[in-house]
């Protein structure tokens, strides 16, 4: 059995990810569709840490919506006149699109339903991690350490960087 | 009432569908980015859910979604960065108008 305050944290986190991604999808300027990407991307970081995730839950604040969300922002400004409208795909096209996803999602919501007594699985007692336990998976190299799959995403980020400036540079 | 493992899934799933929609019905690039983000999101979220449902004693589904998150802002930053320069050449950034690879 559930609190109740966590239930109604759970429901009001549940409706505003849906809002704010239909939003996000159906909003004609474009500008507004970053806003609510950022709401969305909150919420998701309400879910982590309501889901015991404390330290995920802060990484996806630092980096989604301080970063990413900024560098749309940025983008949005440098490549478009304030105001202006998108202009939007045909109306068959649309209709063509929105059909496939409605297909998809109903074939994957039939899918979760028929399997109600996995998906009716309750939330089991949480076991504590601290900062200290996830640093420690990061950089050991035992069986279930990290530290291959960190030191790849260093490589990675460095040849971002590197991508980023060569992209970037006049020419 | 218990919140279960269904109740997590739903917003995830509704997410993603909205982000196949966008990126299926958008013109802008930067519009299909934001799209495309969506749906990382939701990976995202099952990811987590999978991990606190059914193996809370491991963190697997956490360091899956660490490492995704970093891939996706990597990601990001080099798309948007290629798509302000097609724009500084091209002057435009509606995937339609842009069928030249050479300008």
């Amino acid at each position: 059995m559930e609190s109740v305050g966590n239930i109604i944290l759970y429901f009001v986190i549940a409706v505003s990810i849906i809002v704010f991604s239909v939003l996000t999808v159906t909003t004609r300027k474009i500008l507004r569709s970053a806003t609510y990407l950022l709401f969305t991307l909150f919420a998701t970081a309400a879910l982590y840490f309501q889901m015991d995730y404390p330290f995920l839950g802060a990484v996806q604040i630092a980096v989604y919506a301080g970063g990413i969300v900024v560098l749309f922002v940025f983008a949005i400004l440098l490549t478009q006149q304030p105001g202006k409208d998108q202009q939007q795909m045909q109306s068959t096209r649309r209709a063509l699109a929105l059909t496939a996803t409605l297909l998809g999602v109903a074939l994957t919501a039939y899918c979760l339903f028929s399997y109600a007594n996995f998906a009716g699985k309750i939330v089991p007692q949480a076991a504590e991690f601290d900062i200290q336990t996830i640093g420690r998976f990061l950089l050991s190299t035992d069986k279930l350490g990290y530290l291959l799959p960190f030191e790849a995403i260093s490589i990675l980020l460095l040849a971002c960087i590197i991508g980023g400036v060569v992209i970037a540079r006049k020419r | 009432m218990n919140l279960t493992l269904l109740m997590y899934l739903v917003p995830s799933l509704i997410m993603f569908g909205c982000g196949v929609y966008g990126f299926l019905t958008r013109k802008n690039m930067i519009a299909i980015m934001i799209s495309l983000e969506l749906m990382l999101n939701a990976v995202d979220i099952n990811f987590v859910v999978f991990n606190r449902f059914l193996f809370p004693g491991q963190l697997e589904g956490m360091f899956f979604t660490l490492f995704a998150i970093a891939l996706a802002a990597a990601e990001t930053a080099l798309a948007l960065a290629i798509i302000i320069n097609v724009f500084r050449i091209a002057k435009k950034v509606d995937i339609n108008e842009i069928n030249k690879l050479k300008f």
